[in-house]
């Protein structure tokens, strides 16, 4: 895509987060997207492009009232929502649409108006994983830790510092759901999930939904928000089963997703002032840092204990707490983005000062997916 | 204590669980790369080529990774298992349980040597298992 040809106007997350058991799934969606249609200055009929994940993108328009020229129903997992802004941005250059509204809903505790996570037994994870008694992500997307840990020498304690340091910045949130302080003995001694991960090394399991929307640059500035531009994207896939990854230490699919990205900004890691890792676990920031280059492989661990991704470190990473102490209801990526979107603009509840460029990372179920973008607030 | 999930196997797999149920692990190559892959489909990934064949694998594998599952799936029964994959002999990775020992991170150590065996779960599907190595 053309760096900077496309901006974010409208973001905005569900008027409430946490635990929301008045309000269905679809309503989550409309929620947010009022939100940002408001925060953008904009009401239906000014849409022409939709785009969400876990509902259709018909059940959105009809439900919101749009006639749209331009619908992307990509559903891959918690990064789909990266996937919808680069694919946005590519109909808006194509003159596909002008306006596209991207939202997500998802009543991951209360279950309102939600479906199953249940896996056809004629599909190949139904029939090749499903009869080992995989349950829901926490005993899927944990399973190649140990061998990234014994290859790269990895402890328990390091897994679980990741989880102490996005607690000191959710500290800083007031939407986070968790704020109060917690120390590596704690996450070490919090339930037994699926050895080795622990409870507190795992997300939360929450309600809410968050919405963006996007149009061309030119247009941007006629909005009341400071634009948001989009100067890199990538995506891949790799594999719906997490046992036939290609290897257990680095996903592939973030690795492609990554480097697609930082070519299309043409940037270097150097110039980058923010950070978000999608963290549905503990060990997804270690895989990310090395997978996205920011580390050499094996490194991200001494990087995050040595607090380069804290609070005052040289790369501020979750800012909003992240999956892990700030909200998760399924499909975390669109919570990412809003971070990312919020200190573009410079309103974030731990701002970091003076940021420039936000990198974006998301993964889609268990490393089967992956979507990157790159902000700047720089025209 | 609910019935296990079990597999349907479907035209393309059907020859993997008819192997299964007569005590063989039936892996399949390309002829004309000779890679081993899984799971089962009528051609070889990467290369698209429909010349392919079904071989009994030798049952010999190590461990990849795992987990220890201390939420045990109502199928599964009340104590903790270990969720694995195991890396074959001949290359490709399978998800699978470990039997025959304990289920501790200290009985289960990364790439120890392992040997398929075959539980009947139903008159149709019998499940491949690995246990530590005997020889």
């Amino acid at each position: 895509m053309m760096q900077k040809s496309v901006a974010v106007v409208g973001a905005a997350e569900t008027t409430k987060m946490g635990k929301i058991p008045d309000v269905s799934v679809i309503g989550l969606h409309a929620d947010a997207a009022l939100n940002a249609m408001a925060d953008a200055g904009l009401k239906p009929t000014d849409i022409d492009g939709v785009a969400c994940a876990g509902i259709s993108p018909v059940e959105l328009a009809q439900y919101l009232g749009i006639t749209p020229t331009y619908a992307d129903g990509t559903s891959v997992g918690g990064c789909s929502f990266m996937l919808h802004v680069r694919h946005a941005a590519a109909a808006i250059n194509a003159g596909l649409c002008t306006t596209v509204l991207i939202t997500h809903g998802e009543s991951g505790r209360s279950r309102v108006g939600a479906g199953g996570f249940g896996r056809a037994p004629s599909s190949l994870m139904g029939q090749f994983e499903m009869p080992y008694g995989v349950t829901a992500p926490p005993t899927m997307f944990t399973i190649p830790v140990l061998r990234y840990m014994k290859t790269y020498g990895v402890t328990e304690e390091d897994l679980a510092n990741v989880a102490v340091i996005q607690r000191e910045w959710a500290a800083k949130n007031p939407r986070a759901s968790y704020r109060d302080p917690i120390t590596i003995d704690d996450v070490l001694n919090s339930d037994m999930i699926a050895w080795p991960f622990r409870k507190l090394m795992c997300c939360l399991v929450t309600d809410g939904g968050g919405a963006l929307i996007l149009t061309s640059a030119e247009r941007a500035k006629d909005f009341p928000q400071k634009p948001v531009y989009v100067l890199g994207t990538g995506e891949s896939v790799e594999t719906p089963m997490v046992s036939q990854m290609e290897d257990f230490t680095t996903s592939k699919a973030f690795r492609v997703s990554g480097k697609k990205a930082f070519d299309e900004a043409g940037i270097s890691h150097a110039d980058v002032d923010h950070l978000m890792i999608y963290d549905a676990f503990a060990h997804l920031p270690l895989y990310g840092l090395e997978d996205l280059g920011f580390c050499k492989p094996g490194e991200a661990k001494d990087f995050i204990n040595g607090r380069n991704t804290a609070i005052g470190g040289k790369l501020p990473l979750n800012t909003n707490g992240g999956g892990l102490s700030y909200m998760h209801s399924g499909m975390y990526g669109m919570y990412a983005l809003q971070e990312s979107v919020r200190q573009m603009r410079g309103i974030a509840p731990a701002q970091v000062d003076g940021a420039k460029i936000s990198v974006c990372h998301g993964v889609g179920g268990m490393f089967a997916a992956s979507g990157t973008v790159i902000f700047t607030n720089e025209a | 204590m609910p019935p296990r999930i079990l597999p349907e196997p479907t035209p393309e797999t059907q020859h993997f669980w008819d192997g299964t149920r007569n005590g063989e692990l039936l892996l399949q190559r390309c002829k004309e790369t000779g890679e081993a892959y899984f799971p089962p489909r009528p051609f070889a990934p990467k290369t698209g080529s429909r010349n392919v064949e079904v071989f009994k694998a030798s049952g010999r594998a190590t461990l990849y990774s795992y987990v220890i599952n201390h939420r045990p799936r109502p199928d599964m029964g009340t104590e903790p298992y270990a969720i694995a994959v195991v890396q074959l002999e001949e290359g490709p990775r399978m998800m699978t349980n470990i039997v025959g020992c304990p289920q501790t991170p200290e009985a289960l150590v990364l790439d120890m040597p392992l040997e398929v065996v075959f539980e009947k779960m139903s008159d149709t599907i019998t499940l491949p298992f690995f246990q530590p190595a005997k020889g």
